[in-house]
């Protein structure tokens, strides 16, 4: 008969603790960018499958998340910010979060092969082989280009939403990834301009600390520059129209100004206003691409209905 | 027959039994709802054959037809033949 003396003393996790070791707010921006992927590609899918490959890329993204959790347990005890995670809190055991991240992971890519084809399934098998290993294991602890790199687990969902529908990769599928690829750095590095972050005592290079602030502000408009263009081109191929180049015209607008804003202002004009040109740019950087995805979605049902032949498109 | 009462440890993990049960039924759910999507979504029923591991020559691209053409030829030699 089993002992439970022992698991009588413990605390308990509960589903909520298992929940939150798949980071469900990371969630929230892979869901709707595969969705968005999966609703704009030229060929439709049976609703089901639709709601069973988004169920699979969520799934396989919050096994990522959990399997990184694992990995940076050491550190997220250190930061103000992650000592609250399931692990370093003790509500979840290490050894658990890696069981949950390794069978989450090949249940996902398992059911979207099933549920779809291997192209979908394979991507997605790279993408969370691509953030628990290269990202966490490899690249987070080693360079200041971490968030660069690393931004690209998170831009692959629309690709693979698109390859759900389409069994394939294409422009339009490069040029989603690619919108999130060059929007991670400047979205997050914003952010590190005005929080005071602990990476520094964790090990974390981040590139505030490793080059400097001034460095980091040029950096953020040097992403922000190739990013306008893939935004833009974006609205010439067959999933953009007149709807979506109006909203990214507007969108790109206010970021870049944001953007060259960071850039032009030095640490003091930054501490004199509380960081409030940073503050507002990163904010705007979240309305940016939950914006262009909206608008993408917008505009595929606007061509569903007939509705951009008045622009002459 | 009596009923023991509850172990301490059952009303403590009785959220999370429950949870996993959710887990398992939605997992029952989307199983046979693929199977349903899938198998109503075959172009010819008779691919549906194609899942019981057994070779079904009949089934091979083209197979068919050559059989139903053969089966004409035969029917064609047979009568003219009797015609003779």
């Amino acid at each position: 008969m089993t002992d439970v003396t022992n698991q009588t003393q413990t605390h308990e996790a509960q589903m909520g603790d298992y929940f939150a070791l798949m980071k469900p707010r990371v969630m929230q921006l892979v869901v709707f960018t595969a969705l968005v992927g999966l609703v704009v590609a030229p060929i439709g899918v049976n609703p089901f499958i639709g709601f069973v490959a988004i169920l699979c890329i969520a799934v396989g993204a919050g096994a990522s998340g959990a399997l990184n959790m694992w990995w940076d347990a050491d550190i997220d005890a250190i930061m103000k910010r992650t000592v609250n995670r399931p692990i370093p809190s003790g509500a979840v055991q290490p050894g658990e979060a890696l069981a949950i991240g390794l069978t989450l992971s090949v249940f996902a890519v398992v059911l979207l092969f099933l549920a779809t084809n291997p192209l979908a399934a394979g991507l997605l098998a790279f993408t969370i082989f691509f953030y628990a290993v290269i990202y966490s294991m490899w690249l987070k602890r080693s360079t200041p280009q971490n968030i660069v790199i690393g931004g690209a687990a998170g831009a692959f969902p629309p690709m693979i939403g698109w390859a759900v529908a389409t069994g394939s990769v294409s422009i339009e599928s490069v040029l989603m990834f690619a919108l999130i690829f060059m929007w991670t750095p400047p979205h997050f590095w914003a952010l590190a301009l005005f929080v005071k972050s602990d990476y520094g005592d964790a090990g974390v290079p981040m590139l505030t600390e490793t080059h400097g602030r001034t460095v980091t502000r040029k950096h953020i408009l040097a992403y922000c520059l190739p990013l306008v263009a893939v935004a833009l081109w974006l609205g010439f191929t067959s999933i953009g129209g007149p709807f979506y180049l109006l909203v990214a015209v507007a969108l790109n607008i206010w970021f870049l100004r944001g953007c060259y804003a960071i850039w032009q202002r030095t640490d003091a004009d930054s501490e004199a206003d509380a960081h409030a040109v940073e503050r507002r740019t990163f904010v705007v950087s979240i309305y940016y691409l939950f914006g262009h995805f909206g608008a993408l979605l917008v505009e595929a049902l606007l061509r569903a209905n007939g509705l951009t032949t008045w622009a002459g498109w | 027959m009596t009923f023991r009462p509850d172990h301490e440890i059952h009303t403590r993990r009785k959220g999370r039994n429950a949870g996993v049960g959710l887990l398992l039924l939605g997992l029952i759910g989307i199983v046979f709802g693929l199977t349903v999507v899938k198998v109503l979504g075959l172009t010819d029923i008779r691919q549906f054959e194609k899942t019981d591991h057994v070779a079904r020559p009949a089934l091979e691209p083209g197979a068919l037809e050559a059989a139903e053409r053969r089966a004409a030829d035969i029917a064609a030699q047979a009568a003219a033949e009797e015609g003779e």
